[in-house]
């Protein structure tokens, strides 16, 4: 089908693309403790982009009938479609890359139910009062990208993944925990302990209430792995983004080469990773995956380019291109990576007088991310206070510039973790987060 | 009537306690902007559907993208249903409706040409790009048709069509890293006028983000905020709104002692409301994605907890009435409890009385964002501006607002005089986002409100 819409295309353009998925996932979903609901979900469509006269044309269907129409509607889109700054690329050589686990798909209903089963009733053991979530499911997926200078290629992955999530309700006070993984590997009693260690520790935090001190950035702030994730994460790549750069709103301008944080600070995209969220052979507009580096010991990389930003701004493609079905194509990290650094998280809070350890945020992105700012209530973090995390803090908010932050990094901790199984880092402590609380 | 046959053949003989079927036709298009130049311009379709069971409380779910075999998929959804299993299902009774809900159009979007609708757009960019100290303008015009065909083993069978369109102008201006952006989102059922006419907004909002790299940033702190109908509808969305979900709730033994009928949360000003009835906006429909007939709901009234959003399922099991609030974004999505047009209702105060005596405030507009975890909410302001001896004097740089539910409606002191409506919003829960909600209220007046430094 695709070889006949690409023909057609082709035949009536001056550069065609065809991009088609196909997609099964099974989840289980418990609710309120009890197992709520079994889901199916099959997923199939198929786009179309072509370059005719320097114009893109760019339409998608998951109708297969109206599959006929999709070359008529891309030549009544191309004539008023954006100009193209690229032409589609020639086949060339693919890394392999292990995203495949052949056990996945046949994990039965039974036992994910089982395992949700199993990883509600261990929190309950000690948690009597908590109500618990949990969704645990698999897929498998197929992407396939077909072009006129001869690029045919398909890839099949499968994904496991996992997650719980816990409520406590104290009077009128609720705290909301949770965490979850998901690999192309099927994982087992380690990484579901993992999950477990996760909940159990915020719950343990989150035993006392604690105040948090107001701050204009002079108290350090740590964040764990995940609250790396909330909180610097998306201001950061938005500067990393082609489209931003390419269009001027980049902070980074033209800063590359130069030192932007910390030297201790190395983060890369790396699609590459085995068995990670995001990791592929090629991106979604066939060109072949590779580690960029973003931050190398301080010093700003590379931005994330997909063909047309990267034609925009005279360079090549990073491998960064990424879809949905019924969008064009843009540049998007795949997998992110941080260097680790050398200091035990034990260590780390234990030689701080008084500070935040951050976790989760609340409203995270509603700010001016482009500019590098942050800012978002605090909705899972605690004091810390000589050395020991005391207690939940509530009513609080932080703030600050992502640049200004990883340049005051004080320490990097030691192991890199995966949040949800798309991002690994490390702990980090930090000066230059402004703090906002709540008046007594 | 198109997939009647279809659904019913389908559904025959089914063995679960309540078996539904929803197939979807959608068509959208969509402009977008980047820098200087048109950045996409797109028209997709697509063609999906469900089949929803429950059997002893249970629920299967089955979605595609085909509609071969419904009735292997309908068996498929059914055992899934079984499966689950636990003690008894339990629904509100909704009379079986057969029905066919045309669109409701002022002036159609699908109708006017893509040459019309980048001309318009291609207009907006370069107005934004007229103003002098702009560095990119982020542009986005989108129009959608979903046709959504229901049939249910209680004997429903309802065709409904929406047609929505929305748009979102954003400015930005840059002084060496600093980047500042202001804009403003729009959106309408059925009504493409909305999006001519625009030039004051457009050309207000890049001058806006200019001024905003000369404006300073506020400290974090407690003040007193006077948020206009546009934040103030999203503030009741997210303050109120998703703690009176039914689904929150039926589950909860502790949520449920707190949110007791009859609670009180403030004062007699406060009188809030939820309905799919309240026809035009873009939460209005005639039933919602369950067969439910759509209702006006009154949540708060006099302060007092006195109504609550419900699915079949959430009523029945707080032995409530349905309210017509189940609501899924697409085809490969359950429904959900959900929000519709959610209102604050008007007082009687005006603007000046809700500055009167404010010294060191902050007047807020406009809307980033907002989001909700239980009783903790925060939102954010696409404007702000310092208020001093009851005026409103310079821009400031937008600020973040953090509340509490319980401590943040107690301190709700102003209800204006003047309803208006925020139609520029979509809402995210449970992975379905942006799901069509307007919301809306007066001017309103907040102490003691947390807001964010920078």
């Amino acid at each position: 089908m695709s070889e006949s819409l690409l023909n057609a295309a082709t035949d009536k353009f001056d550069e065609a693309e065809v991009y088609r998925i196909e997609m099964e996932s099974h989840p289980v979903s418990f609710e309120s403790g009890k197992l709520k609901e079994i889901i199916r979900r099959d997923t199939s469509g198929v786009a179309l982009r072509v370059i005719d006269n320097r114009r893109i044309g760019f339409t998608s269907t998951t109708d297969a009938a109206r599959e006929s129409e999709l070359v008529d509607r891309a030549a009544t889109l191309a004539p008023f479609g954006s100009e193209a700054s690229f032409s589609f690329p020639e086949p060339s050589k693919y890394p392999s890359v292990d995203i495949v686990d052949p056990a996945v798909p046949q994990v039965s209903q039974n036992s994910m139910i089982n395992t949700g089963e199993g990883l509600i009733a261990k929190l309950m053991d000690e948690w009597p009062d908590l109500l618990c979530d949990a969704r645990i499911g698999w897929s498998t997926g197929r992407c396939q990208i077909m072009n006129s200078a001869g690029i045919d290629e398909t890839y099949e992955q499968t994904s496991y993944y996992c997650s719980l999530g816990a409520q406590l309700i104290r009077g009128t006070d609720m705290l909301n925990v949770w965490a979850g993984y998901g690999s192309s590997r099927l994982f087992g009693e380690a990484e579901l302990d993992r999950l477990l260690q996760t909940v159990r520790r915020s719950l343990r935090w989150s035993k006392e209430t604690a105040i948090a001190t107001s701050s204009t950035g002079d108290l350090p702030v740590v964040f764990t792995p995940r609250g790396v994730g909330a909180t610097l994460l998306h201001p950061l790549l938005s500067g990393f983004s082609g489209k931003n750069v390419a269009n001027g709103s980049s902070p980074l301008g033209d800063r590359w080469g130069e030192k932007i944080v910390d030297e201790r600070i190395s983060i890369y995209d790396n699609p590459l990773i085995k068995c990670a969220s995001g990791s592929r052979p090629f991106d979604d507009e066939g060109i072949a995956s590779r580690k960029l580096g973003l931050i190398e010991n301080g010093i700003a990389g590379s931005p994330l380019l997909d063909l047309q930003t990267a034609g925009q701004l005279g360079m090549t493609s990073t491998g960064a291109a990424g879809r949905s079905l019924a969008s064009t194509p843009s540049p998007n990290s795949s997998v992110i990576d941080i260097a680790a650094g050398d200091t035990h998280f034990e260590d780390m809070i234990s030689g701080i007088k008084e500070g935040l350890l951050v976790e989760e945020l609340l409203g995270a992105g509603q700010g001016n991310e482009l500019g590098g700012d942050f800012r978002a209530n605090v909705s899972l973090g605690y004091k810390i206070e000589n050395g020991e995390i005391v207690g939940r803090v509530k009513d609080t908010m932080i703030s600050g510039n992502v640049y200004k932050v990883l340049s005051q990094v004080e320490q990097v901790g030691d192991s890199s973790d995966w949040v949800f199984g798309s991002m690994r880092s490390p702990a980090l402590q930090c000066l230059g987060v402004d703090v906002s609380v709540k008046d007594e | 009537m198109k997939y009647r046959d279809i659904i019913e053949n389908a559904l025959n003989g089914h063995s679960a306690d309540y078996c539904e079927i929803r197939i979807e036709e959608t068509d959208n298009s969509r402009l977008t902007y980047r820098g200087k130049s048109l950045d996409t311009i797109a028209q997709t379709s697509g063609l999906g559907g469900n089949v929803r069971a429950v059997t002893k409380g249970g629920w299967g779910f089955a979605s595609f993208n085909s509609l071969d075999e419904l009735t292997t998929k309908v068996a498929d959804a059914v055992a899934q249903s079984k499966a689950v299993g636990g003690l008894k299902t339990e629904l509100g009774e909704v009379e079986p409706h057969v029905d066919l809900v045309p669109a409701y159009v002022v002036e159609d979007p699908t109708e006017i040409s893509l040459d019309e609708k980048k001309r318009q757009m291609d207009h907006y960019n370069d107005l934004v790009w007229s103003v002098d100290g702009i560095n990119s303008a982020d542009i986005i015009y989108g129009d959608t048709s979903r046709k959504t065909f229901f049939g249910s083993s209680d004997g429903s069978y309802i065709e409904q069509q929406q047609i929505h369109v929305i748009s979102r102008i954003s400015a930005q201006a840059r002084s060496g890293g600093d980047v500042q952006q202001a804009g403003f989102s729009l959106g309408s059922q059925g009504d493409y006028g909305l999006i001519r006419g625009l030039d004051d907004k457009v050309t207000d909002a890049a001058k806006r983000a200019v001024a905003l790299l000369d404006a300073k940033s506020l400290e974090g702190g407690e003040r007193t905020v006077v948020l206009d109908p546009v934040l103030a509808g999203v503030f009741v969305h997210e303050a109120f709104g998703h703690l009176s979900e039914g689904d929150n709730v039926y589950e909860n033994e502790k949520l449920k002692e707190i949110m007791y009928m009859g609670r009180k949360f403030g004062g007699k000003h406060l009188n809030f409301t939820d309905g799919a009835a309240i026809p035009a906006l873009r939460g209005s429909f005639k039933y919602d994605d369950e067969g439910t007939p759509a209702t006006r709901t009154a949540l708060v009234r006099e302060g007092e907890l006195v109504g609550r959003l419900h699915s079949r399922e959430t009523a029945a099991k707080l032995s409530e009435q349905p309210t017509g609030n189940a609501r899924a974004i697409g085809y490969n999505f359950p429904p959900i409890v959900r929000m519709t047009n959610t209102i604050i209702e008007p007082g009687e105060a005006t603007l000046a009385d809700l500055l009167a005596g404010v010294n060191d405030g902050v007047y807020v507009r406009n809307w980033y964002g907002g989001m909700t975890q239980h009783e903790m909410f925060t939102f954010s302001s696409g404007e702000a501006y310092m208020i001093r001896n009851g005026e409103i004097q310079e821009a400031v740089r937008p600020v973040m607002l953090t509340g509490n539910l319980f401590e943040t409606l107690e301190n709700l002191d102003g209800v204006g005089d003047d309803l208006d409506m925020n139609q520029g919003g979509g809402c995210g829960k449970g992975g379905q986002s942006p799901l069509p909600v307007s919301n809306g209220s007066p001017h309103i007046r907040i102490q003691k409100c947390l807001i964010s430094g920078a």
